[in-house]
C-alpha cells in the first residue's frame, strides 16, 4: 500500500494530494522527499491534502512534523487539509493538532496563504 | 501457516490452544505480517473496525520498535511475536534481541520541548491504544506485552 502523491497548483499554492498510508516503509520517506523537492524549488505555500490518508503511524507523524519544521525554517508555510477522522484522532492524541493549521475545505485553505 | 518460518525454527513455539507464536527476521515485511496477524485476531474476536484500527496500530508500533530500535534491522536478530485470545483479552507479545530500552525513563512526547521531535511517539501511542502494556527485560532484548480487554459480548469464557 504505497503512498501516492499528486501535485497541483492553485492560486500560488502547491497542493499535494496524498493517497494511502503514511508509515515507516510505506510512504513516510516519499512524503519527506516530496516536501524537500518543493522547498528546494523555492515554493513557499504548501497544502497537504490528507483526505485519502486513513493511516499514519508514529514515523509518519514524525515526517509530518519534520515537513512542518523544514518548511518553517525555509520561510515556507505548510498546512493540512481534509483530515480523516483516524488521522485527526492521532494528531489530537499526540497534541500535534495544535501545531498545524488545519482546514476542512480547500477554498478556505488556499485563501489562508495570502 | 501463512507466515514464513526458518527451517530451523519451530513454527509453533507455544502449543497452547488459541495462541500462535512465531519468530521472524528483522524486516519491514515482518512488521507487515505482524500487523496483519493482529488485525486478523481482532477481527476473529469480533472487535469493531475502530478498535481494530487502534489495536493494529499499537501492535505495528511495537513491531517497528522491535525491528528498528531493538534489532537495528540486523538480519541475524529475530523478532518473536505471539498472539492470543484467552477469552477475556487479546494478548500480543513482541520481543526483540537488542540492547534493551529504559522504559521507565522515556521522554514525554507531549512535553513542549519534545512536541516537534521527529521520533518518540511509538510507545505513547501503544499506551494510548491498549488497556495494559508491560515491558520485560530479556537477556538480551526486550519483550512488550500489549493487552486489549474484550467487551462482555466478545468474551468467550
Amino acid at each position: 500500500m504505497a503512498l501516492t502523491i499528486a501535485s497541483r497548483e492553485l492560486d500560488g499554492v502547491t497542493v499535494l494530494d496524498l493517497s494511502g498510508r503514511i508509515t515507516l516503509g510505506e510512504g513516510s520517506v516519499q512524503l519527506r522527499e516530496a516536501i524537500r523537492d518543493l522547498i528546494s524549488k523555492g515554493l513557499k505555500n504548501i497544502l497537504l491534502n490528507l483526505g485519502d490518508v486513513n493511516y499514519i503511524d508514529s514515523s509518519g507523524l514524525g515526517e509530518l512534523v519534520g515537513a512542518y519544521t523544514t518548511a518553517k525554517n525555509q520561510g515556507a508555510a505548510l498546512k493540512l487539509l481534509n483530515l480523516t477522522r483516524k488521522v485527526k484522532d492521532v494528531l489530537q492524541l499526540t497534541k500535534l493538532y495544535t501545531v498545524f493549521d488545519i482546514y476542512d475545505d480547500e477554498a478556505s485553505a488556499i485563501a489562508s496563504f495570502k | 501457516m501463512p507466515f514464513p518460518v526458518e527451517a530451523e525454527t519451530k513454527p509453533l513455539i507455544d502449543s497452547k490452544p488459541g495462541k500462535r507464536s512465531f519468530s521472524l527476521p528483522s524486516t519491514m515485511e515482518s512488521v507487515s505480517e505482524i500487523e496483519a496477524a493482529a488485525e486478523k485476531l481482532a477481527e476473529e474476536a469480533g472487535v469493531d473496525e475502530e478498535e481494530r484500527f487502534r489495536i493494529t496500530m499499537a501492535v505495528r508500533e511495537a513491531a517497528v520498535n522491535a525491528v528498528l530500535h531493538g534489532n537495528d534491522y540486523d538480519p541475524a536478530k529475530q523478532v518473536t511475536a505471539s498472539f492470543e485470545n484467552n477469552g477475556k483479552s487479546l494478548v500480543f507479545t513482541i520481543a526483540d534481541q537488542g540492547k534493551g530500552v529504559d522504559w521507565e525513563h522515556l521522554p514525554d512526547p507531549l512535553a513542549p520541548e519534545n512536541l516537534l521531535r521527529g521520533t518518540g511517539r511509538g510507545i505513547f501511542l501503544i499506551r494510548s491504544f491498549m488497556d495494559e502494556v508491560h515491558f520485560r527485560q530479556l537477556e538480551p532484548g526486550t519483550e512488550l506485552t500489549l493487552i486489549k480487554h474484550l467487551t462482555p459480548a466478545q468474551q468467550t469464557t
